[in-house]
């Protein structure tokens, strides 16, 4: 366990002394960032205030809340993607890192966690922006911010489950591409990503509920801007820890058949 | 005692196949051919602990193959591998704690960042204490004359740097067992030789075992005194390269400088090269002492020598009859 941590703490390291040789590539990075949330918002904040102000309860100053944490959650939940996995196979990574006497699941979870570090930072100033142009609303009690910081985390690591996850079909395809935008409709629709889900239709709200995706996205978000009791907060992270698990599960099983199959190709 | 035991291993893979063009293209849409390819066809062999050991064979023969089910990376399809008592394909930490695969194409180090960064992460990943990670980072650096060279980002460095530092990097946590595929891949010959003597000295000074693949002959030649020549999956060879130049080489070479000039030489065996005064000679070996002390009877010669046949060359007829 202590050996663990110590990787842990050497890969964050790593990956943010990595980050920091390309700060330029970052900062772009962080603008082709924005541009998703501004949209989503300028679109519902317009719906909002030709609708008298509201939209299923949201005003254009909770949009607006909504929006500028929902970049804070994106840049959290950004993981080792599938085409991360595409590309290892294909290319020599792989081979190197099944030499190791770790898992590479470790190694993706501390590599993107150090990666925040850059992100988070230049995500700052861009977020202080957004407050003085579009003015949100919210007060969060000290317990649901203690959520917040403890959901992140959480959709993070159940992001990472599944996306290794899809990963992983690599072994068998080499090529994953489609498989992973078959997951991203999903995520888009049920997650609360492109609106909160709370304005979806209800069969989209009860399909969500068989899925991880609203806990990757909208109980983050709602357990900062949103009305939720402490019951609901715990019964949120609760659930989480239940995604996490499971994907845990699918991920170790996938895994021993996927270990049989590498055939380590182009080297 | 053995720390390599290979029992009968075999890796068949199945590759798809089809012909070239849109049409068959779209045929492999609906069905697939596939092809089983054995790259690895019921090996044998042992190797014990300290022996360096060279695993030679044509593109394709299963070498890298037979390694990288030795080092845990591919499943056999059958057959047993042990490695230092584990069974590789099991991929226990404890064995990859102990063991290394380098290959000329290799990339575990950091692109953008110093070498010694990358060397701290695998002081974590093994679980090296602090003072043995200074100590080995520093030996392994001094003994491949790195100097500086691990500060600079790694992709500044040229090609032979970077295997280098890459080495160190695989050595960090002082594996028991080496395999080594190409590691003198596209390395001038200079870092090839510095190389080599480093890989005498890690063998000399860790005990370590090395199970090595190598096209330049220089590298059996100067690090194995023992070869497993494999071809088509199958061993054709397994023991002393002398026993292998014995076994294999039916002719000596002749060097000779003679005091004059147009002498036809046809007579004493099969010319290989004259350039007026010296030539090259290749005779039978049964012959060698009676037409060699023929030759010095019957001209004046100023010096002569005799080899063996080239490694490159006996290594070419064993595949050739394989």
């Amino acid at each position: 366990m202590k050996d663990l941590f110590s990787y842990y703490i050497g890969m964050f390291r790593l990956s943010v002394l990595e980050e920091f040789q390309y700060p330029v590539s970052a900062a772009f990075y962080m603008i082709d960032m924005v541009a998703e949330p501004i949209i989503y918002l300028v679109v519902w904040s317009s719906v909002a205030q030709s609708n008298g102000g509201t939209v299923g309860g949201y005003t254009a100053g909770t949009f607006a809340a909504y929006y500028i944490v929902w970049m804070l959650v994106r840049n959290m939940n950004i993981v080792f993607t599938p085409y991360g996995w595409e590309h290892r196979i294909r290319h020599v990574r792989l081979a190197m890192a099944l030499l190791r006497p770790i898992h590479p699941l470790h190694n993706d979870i501390a590599w993107m966690a150090g990666w925040k570090v850059i992100a988070i930072t230049l995500w700052i100033p861009i977020a202080a922006i957004m407050v003085w142009l579009f003015q949100p609303t919210f007060n969060p009690t000290w317990y649901q911010v203690v959520a917040f910081f403890v959901a992140i985390w959480g959709a993070y690591l159940v992001r990472t489950m599944f996306q290794t996850t899809i990963g992983l079909i690599t072994f068998w395809t080499t090529r994953v591409s489609a498989i992973f935008e078959l997951y991203f409709a999903g995520e888009l629709l049920m997650s609360g990503r492109l609106v909160p889900l709370s304005l979806m239709p209800s069969w989209v709200r009860t399909l969500a509920n068989y899925f991880p995706f609203q806990w990757t996205f909208g109980f983050p978000i709602e357990a900062l801007i949103g009305n939720l009791t402490p019951a609901q907060l715990i019964y949120g992270l609760g659930a989480q820890v239940f995604w996490i698990l499971f994907g845990v599960l699918i991920v170790n099983v996938f895994w021993g058949f996927a270990v049989k199959r590498f055939t380590s190709v182009g080297n | 005692m053995s720390v390599i035991q290979v029992k009968n291993l075999n890796k068949t893979y199945q590759v798809p196949e089809r012909e070239a063009g849109l049409i068959a293209s779209m045929k492999s849409l609906v069905k697939r051919k596939y092809k089983e390819v054995k790259a690895v066809d019921g090996i044998t062999f042992e190797i014990g602990a300290g022996e360096v050991v060279g695993f030679l064979g044509p593109n394709g023969a299963g070498k890298t193959t037979t390694l990288k089910m030795l080092s845990g990376l591919l499943y056999p399809t059958s057959g047993e591998g042990s490695v230092l008592g584990f069974t590789p394909s099991k991929r226990d930490k404890n064995f990859l704690k102990q063991i290394t695969l380098v290959m000329g194409n290799r990339q575990q180090l950091s692109w953008d960042l110093p070498a010694l960064d990358s060397f701290d992460l695998n002081r974590a990943i093994y679980g090296i204490a602090d003072a043995d990670f200074k100590r080995t980072r520093d030996e392994l650096i001094a003994l491949l004359d790195l100097g500086e060279l691990v500060k600079k980002p790694v992709r500044n460095l040229s090609l032979g740097e970077r295997m280098k530092v890459e080495i160190v990097g695989s050595l960090l946590h002082l594996p028991k067992v080496l395999f080594l595929d190409e590691p003198t891949l596209g390395l001038d010959v200079t870092m090839q030789k510095r190389l080599r003597e480093f890989i005498v000295e890690y063998n000399k000074r860790y005990g370590a075992t090395v199970l090595l693949t190598s096209h330049y002959m220089a590298d059996v030649e100067a690090l194995c005194k023992r070869v497993i020549v494999i071809h088509h999956g199958k061993i054709l060879f397994d023991g002393d390269l002398s026993g292998l130049v014995q076994r294999f080489s039916s002719y000596k070479t002749l060097g000779v400088t003679l005091e004059s000039n147009g002498v036809d030489l046809s007579s004493y065996g099969d010319v290989v090269w004259q350039d007026g005064l010296r030539a090259t000679l290749r005779i039978n070996k049964t012959e060698a002492s009676r037409v060699t002390a023929k030759l010095l009877n019957e001209l004046s010669v100023y010096d002569l020598t005799i080899e063996d046949t080239p490694i490159d060359d006996v290594i070419e007829k064993v595949f050739a009859q394989g």
